[in-house]
């Protein structure tokens, strides 16, 4: 309204109204009206109108007003100033936006999130670009306008717009070849910015792991110095996360064979302070009887941790396209299989009878002082391995 | 052949490591030096001329691969068994395509270390029950697996059987006992699966070297 009643007082109203116009699309874009702010915390705050940008502006307008008061109000010329003016206005849009000051200022003050960044750093990047179209649109409107009122022959439409417009093209290709690299700076800033945060938050994360498991076990075991059991079990722990952490592409255990077994062993290797030595050919999905394999495995693995006094027990499984294979094998005390295979319930109920349940055979040769071993096979269906 | 005591040089860049090992090898074969770093490595190796040189894979300055090519070319009688912290398979394979005879883990018995440096020195081969497992998965017959040379492509059925002991923990003897045949026949059929795994193109094989970087 106010700039209705301006604008009787010669155009300084329209230019006032353009100053603003191009001063306020800053907070809009950045934040869509209407939307309650805090609702998007990673978006920067829309920044309050800076009075020194508005300083450029101004002079272009007293300057026009200048060359309008030269040249006599109304007529002819005071539309050519509006008309230069908007162009202005548009270019000043175009210099606005890419000015780097201004992408510094705006950046958002808080440290945010690094996916709460790439979200704002999307956000930002497709804003700037829309307000760089829409300066090019502006000025390219205002030298059309100019070359169709103020060209040579005035009087002939159509093929004037058509200069006016070929103009325009050239005018803004001419503009945006100026802007060119200062946009692809400001890109250039905006991804080296961008993956700094991401190495920042891998270092994080790296960081956050080895005070968490790390630097604890070894506090565990400074403390545990005297217990030579609870200082392997530390160590392997911690050794077996560490060597998950950095080699093995993650399975998961309620899925694939193999981590199920390793999951297994992982439990084992734990609870009885013994170690280990995983080796597994092949893999396929965890079904209803491969979990009957790898329960039966495990209960291996328990009785050779309990009664064959061994530090090691090896497993090895291997998958084939119709036959799944384990073996846990020790170098222990063994047994003799006629005199115990009565009363341990975990050798006859947990791994014999399991797997006949469930279609396998489980076989286990043992001997006095020789050690034992025991083989779990399971025929399975070829659909796939 | 083994009649003195063997000459072992140490390769790695952890001091503490080289002395563990220093002290529970020095029973049973010379420790003639050692090296924390590939350059000093390669000096000093090609001055002493040592049995067996025990090689760490991670190292600065391009590991234990550097020693590797640089001692073989002037040294072929040299040989070499890594020795690592790590199992991945990368690893295991790239080392052993660059001429290692052998590969275990340091977290093997001092014992078992001076057998497997012995073999090595004998010209056999050494495999951890891991590098057995990683040898079956890597040459498993697959449909799509196009075979270009039969012979160094594919692994006997035998080869197989004795790899499958291996990796159930197996030592040769037990092997040996177990498939009726000799020590020396086990020996012979591990040689012959190391020269496969370093001369074959298999793609897995190409692949794990592809991608460290290693051809």
């Amino acid at each position: 309204m106010a700039f209705v009643v301006l604008l009787a007082l010669n155009g300084l109203g329209a230019l006032l109204y353009a100053i603003f116009w191009a001063i306020l699309p800053v907070e809009p874009v950045l934040v869509p009206p209407g939307t309650p702010p805090g609702v998007v915390p990673a978006r920067p705050k829309p920044k309050r109108r800076d009075p020194a940008k508005l300083l450029p502006f101004l002079a272009i307008g007293a300057g026009l007003l200048l060359a309008q008061s030269l040249a006599g109000w109304g007529g002819i010329n005071a539309i050519l100033g509006w008309l230069i003016a908007v162009i202005a206005v548009g270019a000043g849009i175009i210099w606005h936006q890419t000015s780097p000051e201004w992408r510094r200022r705006s950046e958002p003050p808080e440290r945010v999130g690094w996916a709460g960044a790439v979200v704002g750093l999307g956000d930002r990047r497709t804003s700037l670009l829309l307000r760089f179209l829409g300066g090019t649109a502006v000025v390219a409107v205002g030298i059309i306008s100019i070359v169709v009122l103020f060209g040579p022959n005035s009087k002939s439409g159509f093929p004037v717009i058509l200069n006016g417009a070929l103009l325009a093209l050239v005018g803004s290709a001419g503009v945006a070849l100026v802007a060119a690299p200062v946009l692809w700076r400001t890109f250039g800033q905006l991804r080296s910015e961008r993956e700094a945060r991401i190495r920042e938050q891998e270092r994080a994360e790296l960081a956050a792991m080895v005070h968490d498991q790390v630097l604890h076990t070894l506090a565990l075991i400074q403390r545990s110095a005297g217990d030579t059991k609870a200082v392997q079990r530390l160590a392997r722990g911690q050794e077996r996360m560490l060597r998950n952490w950095l080699y093995k592409p993650t399975g998961s255990p309620t899925e694939q064979f193999a981590a199920a077994l390793e999951e297994a062993a992982a439990e084992v290797e734990d609870t009885y302070a013994i170690q280990v030595e995983t080796v597994v050919v092949g893999d396929r999905e965890v079904d209803e009887r491969l979990g009957a394999l790898v329960a039966a495995t495990r209960e291996a693995m328990v009785n050779a941790a309990r009664h064959a006094k061994v530090q090691t027990v090896s497993l090895y499984a291997e998958v084939e396209p119709e036959q799944v294979s384990v073996f846990v094998r020790d170098r222990g005390t063994g047994f003799d299989l006629s005199t115990v295979e009565d009363h341990r319930h975990g050798v006859r109920g947990s791994i014999i009878g399991r797997m006949r349940r469930h279609g396998g055979k489980a076989e286990i040769r043992s001997e006095p002082g020789e050690g034992t071993e025991v083989r779990l096979t399971l025929s399975v269906s070829k659909e796939e391995s | 052949m083994s009649d003195g005591r063997l000459r072992v040089f140490l390769v790695d860049d952890h001091a503490m490591f080289r002395a563990g090992v220093r002290a529970e090898l020095g029973v049973h074969v010379d420790v003639v030096g050692e090296a924390s770093t590939v350059a000093e490595a390669v000096a000093q190796i090609g001055v002493l001329v040592p049995d067996v040189v025990l090689l760490d894979v991670h190292m600065p300055d391009g590991g234990g691969r550097a020693v590797l090519e640089a001692i073989r070319r002037s040294h072929p009688a040299v040989r070499f068994l890594a020795l690592s912290v790590s199992d991945a398979a990368e690893d295991v394979i790239g080392l052993i395509r660059a001429g290692a005879r052998g590969y275990v883990t340091k977290t093997i018995s001092p014992d078992e270390l001076a057998a497997a440096i012995r073999r090595v020195a004998d010209g056999d081969a050494v495999f951890s029950p891991r590098l057995a497992g990683f040898v079956l998965d890597a040459f498993a017959a697959r449909p799509d697996a196009p075979v270009a040379d039969p012979e160094l492509d594919q692994l006997t059925n035998r080869e197989r059987e004795v790899l499958r002991l291996l990796a159930r923990g197996y030592a040769y003897k037990e092997i040996a006992k177990e498939l009726f045949i000799s020590i020396k026949t086990v020996e012979t059929h591990v040689s012959n699966v190391l020269r496969k795994l370093q001369m074959s193109n298999r793609y897995e094989l190409s692949r794990w070297a592809a991608d460290r970087r290693l051809v």
